[in-house]
């Protein structure tokens, strides 16, 4: 976090008055940092405007990964490179090749997704993250606002957040 | 916004707000251990350390030391392989299939019964390596050469296919658990001081709950509980083709993968009820399991205790119907036979008549027998595996090779490793980690708390 950046927290107490604090403070053409929240708020991903992750996705692709690579191994050894004759039963027995070629998919499929998940969200076990305010792993939610980025004046955006619910207005300058 | 019906029993009791939630669940981790623990921590040392003794034993001198022999070449070691792994199928099934269903209860429960799957799978890979003889040469399951020339594994096996199967449950499992966990750690390191500060900052993984990343863990939850579901039920199924792909009499039938994957959740919801009905009061969390915890998992109990029963009854009309000699000698063997007939009706009366006391609600929501039957089930479950694998064995198809088992110290010591290992792990976890998933106890508190919020 850059030094000398200024902030207001808003800090709220029930969900639900966030994620309506989050639509009114956006439709007003304040520009939001982020919210800070102890527990997922259902929609308030939508009311930020986010867009729904990719992560999904990329679920699919490494599983899709899998399944190939669990099949084209399983076909490589048994079928080619050293075929076994089990009471003259094709060599290519795909049905018994199935079950670990689902494994194979899930397996690529989680790991693959999360470590993603981890490298895209930045999480990682070393360093210390950046917290505007601790409480908001706690119970307190918080909104931040950079007031750098936002041409609006800072007390109309201080009225803006206690009119929407908004229990405390705290200003952070990052030391 | 969710809307709960006002009939609906709350979920959280006691009037518990957000704040309660972190002050109630982080009071234990942060917490000088308390006697009690102490003192089961302690038993469970010692049980690990002897079942260690004996395992050291049974590798150091060989499979010998086990009661195994010419024709029961597979007993205790499987028996309490499948029982293990059976029992780690209620964790994830409580965190992805009733996510997927959308089942509010599974808050207060998945995060320890997920911890005791990851355990349970552990004591049930002792067993894999353990049963190989030569542990150390386990590696030689995986697509090797084989000893290094050009002969692969035989991936036509259902011994391989379990490989893949436990191994990729293990490690799916680990990181479900481990990515719920990490909020779960930023509200205690928040709260800590000092090393306590270092040692959970790094298991926390920079979390700062900002509404992006929980907008990607709620996707990556969800993708995970999808492809948990197809593979807690893949995974008792491919356990069961171990049995059910042979041509032994009362191994060889169709109906295995079904009847197996009820009867995992059957004993894995006892074994989370065993567990969750001691923590809720030795760490004071009547309030978070509650007993509408309960009666919800013994209903499961008593649908798939019902689903095993038709399964034994369906066994045995089949083993009739089917006309096949041996099958109908093996099933009338395991039930009226000189040498197991008291380990099937152990089996029937623990696993077939028992759960169906919960029936009555009475009985449902009592948390003594509730207890007891847990325990009641979990033996019989250890039963069904026994009767299943030994009493087939011990009838060779040549009568001269007909035999009995009688098990060493090795198989007990062996045995109760597992039970060191399991407590030793569960009593660690109970202690340093938070037993119940705070973030997500607490997205329900308003909608499912006794009181409501301002």
């Amino acid at each position: 976090m850059e030094k000398g950046k200024n902030f207001i927290l808003g800090v709220f107490n029930d969900e639900d008055v966030l994620v309506g604090a989050v639509s009114k403070v956006r439709k007003a053409g304040v520009r939001i940092h982020e919210v800070y929240t102890p527990f997922p708020v259902h929609g308030l991903d939508t009311a930020l405007g986010y867009n729904p992750s990719n992560l999904p996705v990329v679920a699919f692709l490494f599983g899709l990964t899998g399944t190939v690579l669990a099949l084209t191994m399983i076909i490589g050894m048994l079928g080619f490179d050293w075929p076994m004759d089990i009471g003259g039963k094709p060599f290519i027995a795909l049905p018994d090749f199935i079950p670990i070629t689902f494994e194979a998919t899930i397996l690529l499929a989680s790991l693959g997704m999360v470590a993603t998940f981890l490298i895209v969200a930045n999480l990682k076990p070393w360093g210390r993250p950046f917290m505007f305010d601790p409480r908001s792993v706690d119970d307190k939610f918080v909104m931040v606002i950079d007031l750098g980025n936002n041409k609006i004046d800072k007390e109309s955006i201080k009225t803006l957040l206690s009119d929407n619910g908004a229990t405390e207005v705290n200003l952070k300058t990052i030391e | 916004m969710q809307v709960t019906s006002p009939v609906r029993p709350p979920l959280v009791t006691g009037g518990k707000q957000i704040p309660d939630v972190t002050e109630d669940i982080c009071r234990q981790v942060e917490g000088k251990p308390t006697k009690s623990w102490l003192i089961a921590f302690t038993a469970s040392v010692a049980l690990l350390l002897y079942g260690g003794y004996c395992l050291w034993m049974t590798w150091y001198e060989g499979l010998g030391l086990w009661g195994l022999n010419k024709t029961i070449g597979w007993a205790w070691d499987i028996t309490n392989f499948v029982w293990w792994v059976g029992i780690g199928h209620a964790g994830t099934l409580i965190s992805a299939i009733l996510l997927l269903f959308r089942q509010k209860w599974r808050t207060s429960i998945n995060r320890a019964a997920e911890a005791m799957t990851i355990f349970a799978v552990m004591c049930a890979a002792t067993f894999i390596l353990a049963h190989m003889g030569r542990p150390w040469l386990a590696y030689w399951a995986l697509p090797l050469p084989n000893a290094f020339g050009s002969l692969w594994v035989n991936f036509n096996s259902a011994l391989v296919w379990d490989v893949f199967a436990i191994s990729t449950y293990f490690t799916v499992s680990l990181v479900f658990w481990y990515v719920g966990l990490i909020p779960d750690f930023a509200t205690i390191r928040e709260r800590a001081t000092g090393i306590r500060r270092v040692i959970y900052g790094a298991l926390s993984f920079n979390w700062d709950g900002s509404a992006k990343t929980w907008s990607r863990y709620e996707a990556v939850s969800l993708v995970l509980a999808g492809v948990s579901t197809p593979l807690v039920l893949s995974v008792h199924t491919i356990v069961s083709m171990d049995f059910a792909t042979s041509i032994i009499p009362g191994w060889h039938t169709t109906i295995f993968p079904p009847y197996f994957v009820a009867g995992a959740i059957f004993s894995g919801f006892a074994m989370v009820l065993t567990l969750m009905l001691i923590t809720r009061v030795v760490f004071k969390l009547e309030d978070y399991i509650t007993m509408e915890h309960i009666e919800s998992m013994n209903k499961i109990i008593v649908l798939t205790g019902s689903i095993v029963g038709i399964a034994y009854i369906t066994e045995f009309f089949i083993a009739w119907y089917s006309g096949v000699p041996y099958e109908k000698y093996t099933f009338i063997n395991r039930a009226f036979g000189d040498d197991y007939w008291w380990a099937y009706w152990t089996m029937m009366s623990c696993n077939v008549i028992s759960p169906q006391l919960f029936w009555i609600p009475a009985i449902r929501r009592s948390i003594v027998w509730t207890f007891i039957l847990s325990i009641i089930v979990n033996i019989g479950m250890w039963f069904e595996r026994f009767v299943i694998i030994v009493t087939s064995l011990s009838r060779d198809f040549l009568p001269s090779s007909w035999a009995y088992f009688s098990p060493t110290m090795y198989d007990v010591g062996d045995y109760l490793f597992t039970f060191g290992l399991f407590f030793t792990l569960f009593l660690l976890f109970a202690k340093f980690f938070p037993v119940i998933n705070m973030a997500e106890v607490k997205a329900i508190i308003k909608s499912s708390s006794g009181k409501k919020t301002k």
